[in-house]
């Protein structure tokens, strides 16, 4: 089977390979869960096997009832995007909780300290 | 001798502080029996706030930058469980309360017939835009929380030791008034409400919770539901 790819194809793969690269990396480095490995992983994976055979989106936006396969992509990209911000904003509220314990601390040993 | 702390979370307050631990102290020396400790939570005010409790002689905790209400509250707490204080009474800072209802706070607590006593406001004596707001804050609330209160969005509370042991506080700003009752219903706390006096002058009503603030704080009570 020959495999022709269209240069917007080969781009998208390039980049495609450097976000898989950058998932393993920081799962080495231990700044990703291994759960959330698995999700990047997976996300970055069909989006380049949807690049390779781009009939397959077609397929799957048939079978759901959207009639272009781009739209399909649009759709969960979307999708992906309204569910990203939300856990940022979760992450930045537990940060903020955390900066508050640290300054709790901060004022609770003050205070023993002054004793 | 019960030990009770009265906490009042304060934010650039120092036009008001001084006379409200003035009225404050008066009517607590009044109450015989009782281990009164008042406690400032300076919330890193830039103004003479800190400086002026600590001449009132009341315990002043100090965070070196602004967290919000609900960060003042929750170190209110969290000093008061760690020096093993029996009650703990909220009040704030602005003068807006008036501290003989204390007492009544006090009651059903000391009375065993509550773990939390929120004072809430006479809605009638409320300008109309705060009763529209409160009456809001009440409906999504009990929608987010499952627990109804008249006004839940009333600085004047009550825990008694279990209340204080249990609730854990994790939001930072003026939607911890509705995350009470998140915590209420989570360790199945009995909640009293006892109806209180309200102080509405210019500076109370400047220093309040803004109107336009309720989307935020919706948005923030959504969120704390899934952390």
């Amino acid at each position: 089977m020959s495999l022709y790819l269209l240069p917007v194809q080969i781009l998208l793969l390039i980049f495609l390979v450097f976000a898989v690269s950058r998932v393993v990396l920081r799962l080495k480095e231990g700044g990703l869960t291994f759960g959330a490995f698995l999700f990047w992983l997976g996300i970055w994976l069909l989006g380049g096997f949807a690049v390779i055979k781009p009939s397959f989106t077609t397929y799957i936006a048939e079978k759901i009832g959207i009639q272009r396969g781009t739209d399909v992509i649009i759709y969960l990209s979307l999708a992906l995007l309204f569910y990203l911000v939300f856990r940022t904003n979760i992450f930045i509220e537990n940060l903020r909780e955390e900066i508050t314990k640290i300054v709790r601390e901060i004022s609770l040993i003050d205070k023993k300290n002054k004793k | 001798m019960k030990s009770i702390f009265i906490v009042l979370p304060a934010f650039n307050e120092e036009k008001v502080i001084g006379k409200v631990l003035e009225t404050l102290s008066k009517e607590l020396s009044k109450i015989k029996n009782i281990d009164f400790k008042v406690v400032v939570v300076d919330d890193g005010s830039w103004d003479n706030t800190s400086l002026i409790a600590k001449k009132k002689k009341v315990c002043v905790l100090r965070h070196p930058i602004n967290r919000g209400l609900g960060g003042s509250l929750a170190t209110g707490m969290e000093f008061a469980k760690r020096q093993k204080a029996d009650y703990l009474v909220t009040l704030d800072a602005d003068g807006q309360h008036d501290p003989q209802d204390i007492k009544k706070i006090l009651s059903p607590l000391i009375g065993e017939k509550a773990d939390v006593v929120i004072g809430i406001r006479d809605l009638k004596k409320m300008p109309f835009d705060r009763k529209l707001m409160t009456f809001f804050s009440s409906c999504l609330t009990f929608l987010l929380f499952g627990v109804y209160c008249s006004d839940t969005q009333s600085g004047f509370r009550g825990f008694n030791k279990k209340a204080i042991k249990n609730i854990k506080i994790k939001t930072q700003r003026m939607e911890v008034s509705s995350e009470f009752f998140h915590e209420i219903k989570k360790f199945k706390l009995k909640l009293v409400e006892i109806p209180i006096k309200v102080i509405y002058t210019a500076y109370s009503r400047e220093k309040g919770q803004k109107n336009v603030n309720a989307i935020k704080i919706l948005v923030k009570l959504i969120l704390r539901l899934f952390r």
